[in-house]
């Protein structure tokens, strides 16, 4: 049997990458999302300005 | 653009809920495994992620076949969100089966079938990725991309399959009277609840990122249109 603090150890580090990884995707979709709306937003405004 | 649609933002909270009911679920309401006891509980979101990985990978090449059939771009647009929310998935699918494997088998990577056949399954669709930034036409691209995730779809059975076809140290879950496989567990009626559930839950969270994802490609895709028109 494998000993307790070990094994809650690694289980913590696995969760701890499972968000992580999750939480980083998550905050580059809105990040790109935003990024590409600013630039909606200043081809938009370069048109109506024409 | 417009603004996020309301079943979207429903998705969004029922998507975060679950996620925290399964957290709940895993440290709570399933039994310690005997042997390897907390660790066990990665196999939880692990399996949910593999899952959920190999299920987009399929549902890409599902949308290449659509693409080539029909010619609509937002089929490519489909396409590529099933491929990146894939990658992710695998990726952590990857990373947290090595995080248990090196107390269970002494090491962080090993190249046995079933992690040697997610790894290629991997790097193919890491491939895709940045071979389709080299190509500047969309048709091309578009084209190109839905053949590619067709082939490419063919590695994910190899994967799925690989831990029942070959001698390997990973465990089989479904089906676990496999003869090649060395690292099998049983499971209690709780612990089955909880793998069921969390599947549930990380098809939610794909379906949930998956719509955000097609809605960031045709925002991208009407970036790309307004800066073509406004070179004309």
């Amino acid at each position: 049997m494998l000993e307790y603090a070990i094994s809650i150890k690694y289980m913590l580090a696995g969760y701890a990458v499972i968000l992580v990884v999750l939480a980083v995707y998550v905050i580059s979709l809105v990040i790109r999302w935003r990024s590409l709306e600013q630039v909606l937003h200043s081809l938009e405004g370069r048109k109506k300005k024409d | 653009m417009k603004p996020q649609p309301v079943p979207l933002k429903i998705l969004d909270v029922i998507s975060i809920l679950l996620f925290l009911a399964a957290l709940a679920m895993v440290f709570l309401y399933a039994p310690l495994e005997l042997t390897m006891n907390y660790v066990q509980k990665i196999f939880y979101f692990h399996i949910a992620n593999a899952w959920v990985g190999m299920l987009g990978f399929i549902t890409a090449a599902v949308a290449g076949i659509i693409y080539l059939v029909r010619h609509d771009p937002d089929w490519d647009i489909i396409e590529l969100a099933a491929v990146e929310i894939s990658l992710v998935f695998f990726l952590i699918a990857i990373l947290s089966g090595s995080i248990w494997a090196r107390p269970s088998w002494g090491t962080y990577w090993t190249w046995e079938p079933r992690l040697t056949t997610a790894a290629i399954l991997e790097m193919i669709y890491i491939a895709y990725l940045l071979l389709r930034q080299g190509i500047d036409d969309p048709d091309r691209r578009a084209r190109f991309s839905a053949v590619y995730t067709l082939i490419g779809s063919i590695s994910v059975p190899i994967t799925f399959l690989s831990i029942r076809l070959f001698r390997t140290i990973h465990p089989v879950i479904i089906g676990a009277n496999s003869n090649t496989s060395q690292g099998s567990f049983d499971m209690s009626p709780r612990m089955l609840v909880t793998m069921f559930f969390t599947l549930g839950t990380f098809s939610v969270i794909f379906v949930t990122l998956f719509c955000h994802r097609i809605r960031l490609g045709r925002l991208a895709r009407l970036v790309e249109q307004r800066k073509l028109e406004e070179l004309r």
